[in-house]
This record gives structure tokens, C-alpha cells and sequence, in this order.
């Protein structure tokens, strides 16, 4: 399959600089704060087959949520486009599809308290047409059904609810909307160990089931390679290495996906099965120039500092933004 | 063996709300050796902080000890008067929570708030307190210490943040450490550096330390015994390789079963049936009953722990695996 499903060109995002709670905070005890723009992505071109679910990870503030709204067509980028099907999903700045959905990491805070879980399923699909008033109880009874909840549920408010079951209402609200793609956004994170696998597995059914598309967006590592196909790693913004999940975890080409993958603890009982990565995640204000991770990196040399590498195919299917990928030894 | 630092037995702390009595914690037992990193875990609500609060006598109304014993270096903790537990608090035992901020405050310095923790237990010149918490907050790995204590928390990153915190809990070198999910809330890059730190700092100063994570892998990565709650009670203890390789207790397999780095890619994870029970309406017997797959009549009652001091496991039917299943 030559054209995407769904295509990401180009995609770039710059938050215009805004004072934060802790620089209004500063500049009122007397610290100097000067406002930048933050270039939370840079450059992204990513296409996703049909029915193929794409993970993306990288550490904190590195722009997966930000990337993960533009897709979603719910913030507009600053360049670049994302097309479903050669459509694209915003247009002066507001979003011209369902077919997008989200899912997102907190189902405490995505769910209106006032409204019964009936209704929270039905509100878009009544909105949008999909379904008639008449129907309604019976379409919100259906999902909940397909999300493993038991259908008398219709009547009941979020607080009646655990965390692990809520996500599922989030995923049934999103699912009613008959989307072609879903994008979530760390959706099992804040969710207990043996929820998680629940709901990982009502993701796996799902996907079988209904031929979803999926941008999955989560910093474990693990539920990535279990769910997703592919995985893009990013860094300050940046895809720096893609490829299939299982290649890149055996065998990364970037010296970043790497570290990152030797940073997570590993189930072990003899101690330290984990290396951390050396120095902090630098502030995307301020960019390090050519390759962001030079600082950071084992194997910099002076090119790496000075032009900046781009993503090239390394291998058939793999791809690594880094001048030295050839050079990348296997995950320890 | 040498006496341990720490001894908790039969402890149990309970909340008396309006909604009937909430048995957080009950009939724990456990001890800790010199520079011993004990792993506690298990899922949202099974009675991991509390444990910790009661080992500081944070346990604020409507909860509160109701049974057991707590021996610190010897001495006994519970029921003791609230000055001489005040006293014990911060200099033989200290506590990292998951939000640094809950031992940070925000409108001073960091410099300000480590003089005053140093000074809660001992005198020190103002130039003293200064050097030493330089020096505390170097031996965590914060850069250019000197100059940074005159900073305030929010000028530091998260992972900052909770370096200062656990600076701040080893300033009096306490015999030991509770740290409840203090990575929990911080990156998997960050958090290795924490626990790679932590692990060092540990080593080289003696302390003993509880980690409280819901996060087996963490919890595995950091400490050579686990201890799984459920339900407010330990239902299984050993050594960290022991109890992964081969846990006793239905619901440690079932949480290690559940794990995507255990099963192969795309397959459909183990799943613990059912859900966490409420504390306010345990079930009768072993609290894990209606979920377990081994459970039978006998599970009606409630299960002793078996096995010996290296060992334990709270149930009726402890797997026992051959080698054949032991994958
Ligand atoms: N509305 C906004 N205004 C200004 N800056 C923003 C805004 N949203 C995000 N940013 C900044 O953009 C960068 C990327 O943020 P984003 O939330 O996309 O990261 P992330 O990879 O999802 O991180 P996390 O893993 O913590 O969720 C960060 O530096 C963040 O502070
Ligand atoms: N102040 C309180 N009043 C009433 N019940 C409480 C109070 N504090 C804790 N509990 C109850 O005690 C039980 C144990 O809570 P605890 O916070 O120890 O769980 P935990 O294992 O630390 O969970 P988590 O992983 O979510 O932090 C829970 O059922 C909780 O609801
Ligand atoms: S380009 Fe250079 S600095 Fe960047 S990851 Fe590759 S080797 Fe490291
Ligand atoms: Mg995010
Ligand atoms: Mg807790």
C-alpha cells in the first residue's frame, strides 16, 4: 500500500510564548522570565496503513500529546497537514471529521459528572446524525455491551464508576462515533496493573473486531510493543527512529530509542536491570542544535553538533534520524 | 542474624468512618535489615501508604493503630507520646511521598526549608546548616548545589523536585527511609536515575528502606524482597527473584500473568477476574476468594501465613509448580 490512510505531513506546532503559573510566580518574586515560543513538534511526516496501530513514545514534554491533538484534527498545526484518505481533518482551524476519536489518559477528568453514562455515549452520535432519538437507549446499551460493561449501566454517573471501568466508558463514548481512527493518548496509564491488562485487551478485541486504526500514545514501553505494530520514537519534537516494534526494541537504530528502552526497569529479581540515561531532558525553549540528543548521546561526534540528521531509511522498513545509526548496538 | 532495624508486627490501622469501619491495614508483618531495600506492592487501595503512615505515625483521625507493634532500633513506636514520636520522625525515620511538594513548601527557599529540618533535631550555625545541605543536595545528584539552594521548588524540574525531597529525608541519616511512589509520577528516564541513585545512596550509608510502588517491575529493579498487599494484609513475602519466579500466592501470579512484558506480542494478557473489593465490605475468609481460581470452601476462612521467615504466603492453596508450568 503506497498512500496512506492516514497521512501526517510535515507537522509542525509552536505555542506562542505564554507566561506559566511558575514564571507569574517568578517575575512576581522578583526573577527575571522571559517568554519563548515552544516548538512542541517539528517536521513530522508519519503515515498510517488502515488498520494498523502506531505507537509513539519518548519522555515527558517531548510533543506526543501535542502531535496525537493536531492528528486528531482538535488543534490546528502551525505547517504541515494530516489527511485521512486524502481529506483533511481540520479546516480553518476547526476539526471536519468523526472519524478521528480520542481516548485520553485520564478517565476522571473526560467524563461530565452531571450526565448519566447514556447519555455521555449518545450526546455526539444524536449530535452528529448516527443515530435516532428513538434508538438512543438501546445504541448507548450496545456500547457498553462491546466495551465489556454491563448495559443497565446507561442510568449511572461517572462517580459510580472505578477508574478501570470509566476508561471504558471514554473508549465506548469515542467508539460511538463509528471512527475509522483512534487516537489515544496514555490511556491506560493512570489505571492499576490488572485493570490495565482489561483494558489492553478490550483494545486488542476492538481492534480485530472493528478494524481500527490507532495512533496509541504511552510512555510504557511494554503496552506499545503488546498492542502496536509499528512504533515512533520521539524526541524534542522530532520522530527519531520508526519501524516495526519488535525490531526496534531488539535492534534500535538510534542511540536515543536505545537509552530510552535501557532506562526501563525489566521484571528481575537480581537488582539493577536498568541503565539510566545520562543528563536531563533539555528544556525545548532551547534546543540543542543539529541533533537535539548530542548532549546526551554516547556516540556524538562534532558532525552531530553542527548538521542536523535526518530520518533516512536505514534498513528496508527501518528508519533512525541519526548519523551514526549504522553504528547502534542491540538493547542490552 | 542481627537484631533488625525494624519490626512490625500485627499491625493493623483502621479508619472509622461514617460508612462503616475500614480495615486499611491489618495483621502486617514484616522486618527490615540494616541497609535492606524491602519492595512493597500491590494494587490502588490495598493498604501500601497507610502501612507507611503508620510506620510514622502520620495516621491522622478518623484512622488509627488499633493493634500491633512497631519497633524502631529497638525502641517501640506505637503509643508512643506524640513529642517523643516527633522526635524519632525525620531523624531515625523519614518518609518520600509520591508528590514532592507534600514535603516541600512553596514559598521558601530551599536553603530555608533544609536549615529547618536540620534544626528540628539537632543546633547548627546557619554557615553549618548551608554547607551540610549543599552537601546533601550534591550527594543526590543536583548540579551545581551551592547556588541552587537559593532557589524555590518551583524553579526546579519534577525530577528535581523529588531529588530535594529525598536530600532532605537523609539529612539526619535515618535508620530508615519510607518512599511511597516517589517515581511513580516522574518519566521512566528520570525515574531511573532516581532509583539508580537511590539504590547507591542506600548502600553507601546503611539505611534501610521500604519502596511502595504499584509497579512490580520498579519494585524488582530496586529491592532483593517484595512484600504483596492485598486487601490491607501482606499475602505474600520472600526474595524479589524468588516470589517472581515462582509466587505462592494466586493473586502475585495473577498480577505477574497480567504483565505485556511477560506475554507475547498481540496475544490477550491474563486477566485477574472481577475487581478490587471494597474495604468496607471484604468478603468473608481470604479477601481474594471470589477472584482467585484455586479457591474452594476452605477459603471461607481466613488463611495464616505459611512458610518460614525467608518465605510467606497467606492462602489455603499455595501454587506449588512443576517445573513444566514454571515457564
Ligand atoms: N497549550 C500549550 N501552550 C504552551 N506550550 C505547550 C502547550 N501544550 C504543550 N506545550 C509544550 O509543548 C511541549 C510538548 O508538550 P506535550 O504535552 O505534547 O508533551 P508530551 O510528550 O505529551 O509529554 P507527556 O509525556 O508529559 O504527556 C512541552 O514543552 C509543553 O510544555
Ligand atoms: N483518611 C481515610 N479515611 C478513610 N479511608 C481511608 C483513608 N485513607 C485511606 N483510606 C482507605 O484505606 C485503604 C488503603 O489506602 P492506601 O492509601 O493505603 O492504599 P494504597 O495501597 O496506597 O493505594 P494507591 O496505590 O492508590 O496509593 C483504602 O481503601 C482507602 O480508601
Ligand atoms: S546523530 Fe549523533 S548525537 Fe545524535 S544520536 Fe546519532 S550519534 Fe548521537
Ligand atoms: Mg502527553
Ligand atoms: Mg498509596
Amino acid at each position: 500500500m503506497s498512500e496512506g490512510f492516514l497521512t501526517i505531513r510535515e507537522v509542525s506546532k509552536r505555542f506562542a510564548p505564554q507566561l506559566g503559573l511558575g514564571d507569574r510566580i517568578a517575575a512576581r518574586l522578583g526573577g527575571a522570565v522571559e517568554a519563548r515560543a515552544v516548538q512542541a513538534v517539528s517536521e513530522v511526516s508519519l503515515t498510517i496503513r488502515r488498520g494498523e496501530a502506531l505507537g509513539l513514545v519518548g519522555e515527558s514534554g517531548c510533543g506526543k500529546s501535542t502531535l496525537g491533538r493536531v492528528v486528531a484534527g482538535i488543534l490546528p498545526p502551525s505547517g504541515g497537514e494530516v489527511r485521512l484518505e486524502q481529506e483533511p481533518v481540520m479546516a480553518n482551524g476547526r476539526k471536519t471529521t468523526t472519524r478521528i476519536q480520542t481516548v485520553f489518559q485520564d478517565p476522571f477528568a473526560s467524563l461530565d459528572p452531571r450526565m448519566r453514562i447514556g447519555e455521555t455515549i449518545t450526546e455526539g452520535p444524536l449530535a452528529h446524525g448516527l443515530v435516532k432519538a428513538a434508538e438512543a437507549g438501546s445504541f448507548a446499551r450496545r456500547w457498553l455491551e462491546t466495551v465489556g460493561l454491563d448495559p443497565d449501566f446507561v442510568t449511572r454517573y461517572p462517580h459510580q464508576f472505578s477508574g478501570g471501568q470509566r476508561q471504558r466508558v471514554a473508549i465506548a463514548r469515542a467508539l460511538a462515533m463509528a471512527p475509522d481512527v483512534l487516537v489515544c493518548d496514555e490511556p491506560v496509564a493512570s489505571l492499576d496493573v490488572s485493570i490495565q491488562a482489561q483494558i489492553v485487551n478490550l483494545f486488542l478485541r476492538l481492534r480485530r473486531e472493528l478494524e481500527l486504526t490507532m495512533l496509541f500514545i504511552s510512555h510504557d514501553l511494554g503496552v506499545v510493543r503488546h498492542l502496536c505494530e509499528r512504533v515512533a520514537v520521539m524526541y524534542l519534537g522530532r520522530i527519531v527512529e520508526l519501524g516495526p516494534t519488535g525490531e526496534v526494541y531488539a535492534a534500535p537504530k538510534h542511540p536515543y530509542t536505545r537509552a530510552l528502552i535501557e532506562a526501563v526497569p525489566k521484571l528481575s529479581g537480581g537488582g539493577a536491570a536498568f541503565r539510566p540515561i545520562a543528563g536531563e531532558i533539555p528544556s525545548p525553549l532551547d534546543p540543542p542544535t543539529a541533533c537535539a540528543f548530542h548532549p546526551r548521546c554516547p556516540l556524538a561526534i562534532a558532525r552531530c553538533r553542527i548538521e542536523r540528521p535526518a530520518l533516512r531509511e536505514v534498513e528496508p522498513g527501518r528508519r533512525a534520524a541519526c548519523h551514526r545509526a549504522e553504528e547502534v548496538s542491540p538493547a542490552a | 542474624m542481627t537484631e533488625p532495624v525494624l519490626q512490625v508486627s500485627a499491625l493493623s490501622t483502621h479508619f472509622f468512618t461514617k460508612a462503616g469501619v475500614v480495615r486499611a491495614v491489618e495483621g502486617v508483618s514484616f522486618s527490615l535489615a540494616r541497609g535492606e531495600v524491602l519492595g512493597l506492592v500491590g494494587e490502588s487501595g490495598s493498604g501500601k501508604s497507610v502501612t507507611g503512615f503508620s510506620l510514622l505515625g502520620l495516621v491522622d483521625p478518623p484512622g488509627r493503630i488499633v493493634s500491633g507493634s512497631i519497633r524502631l532500633e529497638g525502641r517501640e513506636l506505637v503509643g508512643l507520646p506524640n513529642d517523643e514520636l516527633r522526635d524519632v520522625r525525620g531523624r531515625r525515620i523519614a518518609m518520600v511521598f509520591q508528590d514532592p511538594m507534600m514535603t516541600l513548601n512553596p514559598v521558601l527557599t530551599i536553603e530555608r526549608q533544609m536549615r529547618l529540618a536540620i534544626l528540628a533535631h539537632e543546633r547548627a550555625s546557619p554557615r553549618a546548616a548551608r554547607a551540610r545541605s549543599a552537601e546533601a543536595l550534591t550527594r543526590v545528584g543536583i548540579p551545581d548545589a551551592a547556588r541552587r539552594l537559593d532557589d524555590y521548588p518551583h524553579q526546579f524540574s519534577g525530577g528535581m523536585r523529588q531529588r530535594v525531597a529525598i536530600a532532605i529525608a537523609l539529612l539526619h541519616r535515618p535508620a530508615v527511609i519510607v518512599a511511597d511512589e516517589p517515581t511513580t509520577a516522574l518519566d521512566v528516564s528520570i525515574q531511573a536515575q532516581i532509583l539508580a541513585e537511590m539504590a547507591k545512596l542506600v548502600s553507601e550509608l546503611g539505611t534501610s528502606l521500604i519502596w511502595i510502588s504499584h509497579d512490580l517491575a520498579v519494585v524488582s529493579a530496586l529491592s532483593r524482597r517484595i512484600a504483596v498487599m492485598y486487601a490491607g494484609r501482606i499475602v505474600e513475602e520472600g526474595p524479589t527473584a524468588v516470589v517472581l519466579d515462582e509466587p505462592r500466592h494466586p493473586y502475585t501470579r495473577g498480577l505477574l500473568d497480567s504483565l505485556p512484558s511477560r506475554a507475547e506480542p498481540g496475544r490477550e494478557l491474563a486477566q485477574i477476574p472481577g475487581s478490587t473489593p471494597s474495604m468496607l465490605r471484604l468478603p468473608e475468609g481470604c479477601p481474594f476468594r471470589p477472584r482467585c481460581p484455586r479457591a474452594s470452601p476452605a477459603c471461607t476462612v481466613m488463611p495464616e501465613p505459611t512458610g518460614d521467615a525467608v518465605r510467606r504466603a497467606r492462602c489455603h492453596h499455595p501454587l506449588v509448580l512443576t517445573p513444566a508450568e514454571a515457564v
